[in-house]
């Protein structure tokens, strides 16, 4: 499914406005310690997490991550949505449990596989 | 064709700012794009480790015909145990630095997995110096 399909359906708050939602998501990752995303995360990840300061915009451009959803209700800080449409790094809200969050997106088809 | 940045440490602001330059270059240089994920995710390791742990440093990109070839030196504390270092989950990251999400221990394991060839040299109380490699036409790795 499209990122701007899946926000929708989801519910989701769109934190940053000008960036890509174009993207056919069909894998994810979550993780709140960021060498485990490089590490781990493929190309085109939705990135679940509630890590909110500005660092995780360049992680998601390093992997060629489709996007970021914080979980639980975290809120970005303002240099974070300022770097994420600097680099056009499309974040997104939702008030859910990083659990809940993951399971309704699994789904929808969305994978965690490696 | 040499890119050349500076980093400061404790800088977590400006955290990141040296690995989108050059991944942007490399871009730009039509190199495929597993290479220069694997190139970005190093140097950013990299990056992040004279941020975290140094006093200031220098991150160099070499692009050759075969390989781009990276080194980050920095001035700092320097690694006591390299060897240590090295080992998946060692970390000295402080609290403040593992609330961030940095200090699981993975940086430098993750370099040696998204390289082809890796070199950490270090004296105490004055610096370290890391450099790698990545082939270009390798296709094989991580
Ligand atoms: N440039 C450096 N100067 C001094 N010490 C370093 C440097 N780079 C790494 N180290 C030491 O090596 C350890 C392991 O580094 P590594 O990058 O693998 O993990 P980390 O930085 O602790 O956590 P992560 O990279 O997962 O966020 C560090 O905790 C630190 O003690
Ligand atoms: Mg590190």
């Amino acid at each position: 499914m499209k990122l701007k399909d899946l926000a929708e359906k989801m519910g989701w708050e769109i934190v940053v406005r000008n960036a890509p939602v174009e993207a056919e998501v069909k894998s994810g990752y979550a993780s709140d310690l960021l060498s485990d995303v490089l590490a781990n995360s493929i190309e085109g990840d939705l990135w679940v997490t509630r890590q909110t300061h500005l660092n995780i915009v360049a992680i998601a451009v390093m992997r060629d991550l489709s996007g970021i959803l914080l979980s639980n209700g975290v809120k970005p800080d303002q240099e974070t949505v300022e770097k994420a449409m600097e680099k056009m790094v499309p974040i997104f809200r939702t008030n859910l449990p990083t659990f809940e969050a993951v399971g309704r997106l699994y789904q929808l088809g969305i994978s965690g596989e490696r | 064709m040499i890119i050349e940045f500076e980093v400061s440490g404790q800088d977590f602001k400006k955290a990141g700012e040296a690995s989108f330059e050059i991944k942007n270059r490399l871009k730009r240089l039509g190199l495929p794009p597993d290479i220069i994920r694997r190139i970005a995710t190093a140097t950013y390791e990299g990056e992040l480790n004279v941020i975290i742990y140094a006093h200031k440093g220098k991150v160099r990109v070499c692009v050759e015909d075969k390989c781009v070839d990276v080194t980050i030196d920095d001035i700092g504390p320097g690694i006591p145990n390299i060897q240590l270092a090295m080992k998946e989950g060692y970390s000295t990251a402080p609290p403040h630095v593992k609330q961030l999400g940095y200090g699981s221990g993975m940086g430098l394991p993750n370099i040696k997995k998204n390289a082809d060839w890796m070199e950490i040299r270090s004296e105490v109380n004055r610096g370290t110096n890391l450099r790698f490699k990545v082939n270009i036409n390798n296709k094989e790795k991580a």
